[in-house]
């Protein structure tokens, strides 16, 4: 049975990639108040991407589960991406 | 499916992955319902810029901040009551689910504040003094009303479904050889922790 088997992560890895949010989070509320023009909302993104990808790969387990759940999220990814694209294309250049 | 459970008097059919497949899927309908909420946001923070980091000001970004803290951290507790469970600690799963269900409801508590504050400075959907303001703003805060609404509700939900859990796993309905439920709360829980990580931000870090 597939949900028995799996990787099991520890609590010290979960500990881990909390604190690394938690410093994520004190860097972008830091981040925030220094004035870096157009960067600033480039920069905010970034750090936000990055929580997430440690969101998914640890707490959610994706790193560890089947490859289909991968499969999943990067077919959700893309078609927000492709929406974001072709909604910027028409709004860009009407 | 595996056959050890052919020797039980009942044949029980399990599906564990079946089971997460179904609700990554559902997690799938949900990053385009806010997908969709954000990309509203991104073409209109393009057209009003200026309005919009204007509008931003208003919000409190401490009460942001320790909310982002608070959702962050309930997310650790659930990741920690699996691992319990895992472990064959119900006991200490189940206290980090309780634990989940109050940062929960301090994450709620803070929100209610946040909006209260809000609508008593006369800021709400269709209020006479927002509609005074040019539209960038009112759609910045329109924006945020229904964003983080939608939101809130989503934490709502999760409580509900964690209050579920924490039933099951005292009645013994979940347990270390079958707790793909809990498995499942918590990647509903998650999702509603990476949504906020991209709200906080937008909403709460435009200076």
């Amino acid at each position: 049975m597939s949900g028995n088997n799996k990787h099991h992560i520890s609590y010290g890895t979960y500990i881990l990639v909390w604190i690394a949010l938690l410093a994520f989070t004190s860097i972008t509320v830091t981040i925030a108040g220094v004035n870096l023009g157009r960067y600033t909302l480039f920069i905010a993104l970034t750090i936000a991407a990055i929580k997430s990808a440690l969101v998914i790969n640890i707490f959610m387990h994706i790193k560890f589960d089947e490859p289909i759940f991968k499969t999943f999220l990067g077919i959700s990814g893309a078609t927000l991406l492709v929406i974001f694209l072709l909604t910027f294309f028409d709004f860009l250049y009407r | 499916m595996s056959n050890h459970t052919d020797t039980a008097i009942h044949h029980v059919h399990r599906d564990d992955v079946g089971a997460k497949m179904g609700m990554w899927l559902f997690l799938f309908t949900e990053v385009l319902l806010f997908g969709g909420m954000f990309l509203i946001y991104a073409v209109y923070r393009y057209q009003f810029p200026d309005q919009f980091h204007f509008a931003a000001m208003e919000l409190n970004t401490t009460m942001g901040t320790l909310n982002t803290i608070i959702l962050l951290t309930s997310s650790l507790t659930v990741a920690l009551s699996i691992a319990a469970l895992q472990g064959g600690n119900k006991f200490l799963s189940l206290v980090f689910l309780s634990v989940t269900l109050l940062f929960a409801l301090m994450f709620m508590v803070i929100k209610y504040f946040e909006w209260t504050t809000k609508i008593s400075h006369g800021i709400y959907p269709g209020s006479p003094e927002l509609l005074g303001k040019p539209n960038g703003q009112i759609l910045f805060f329109g924006l945020y009303y229904v964003m983080t609404g939608l939101h809130g509700l989503h934490v709502l939900v999760g409580m509900v479904v964690i209050s579920f859990m924490i039933v099951f796993i005292a009645r013994d309905k979940v347990t270390p050889d079958n707790y793909v439920k809990l498995e499942n709360s918590g990647l509903y829980w998650h999702l509603v922790d990476l949504i906020w990580i991209f709200l906080f931000p937008l909403f709460y870090l435009i200076q």
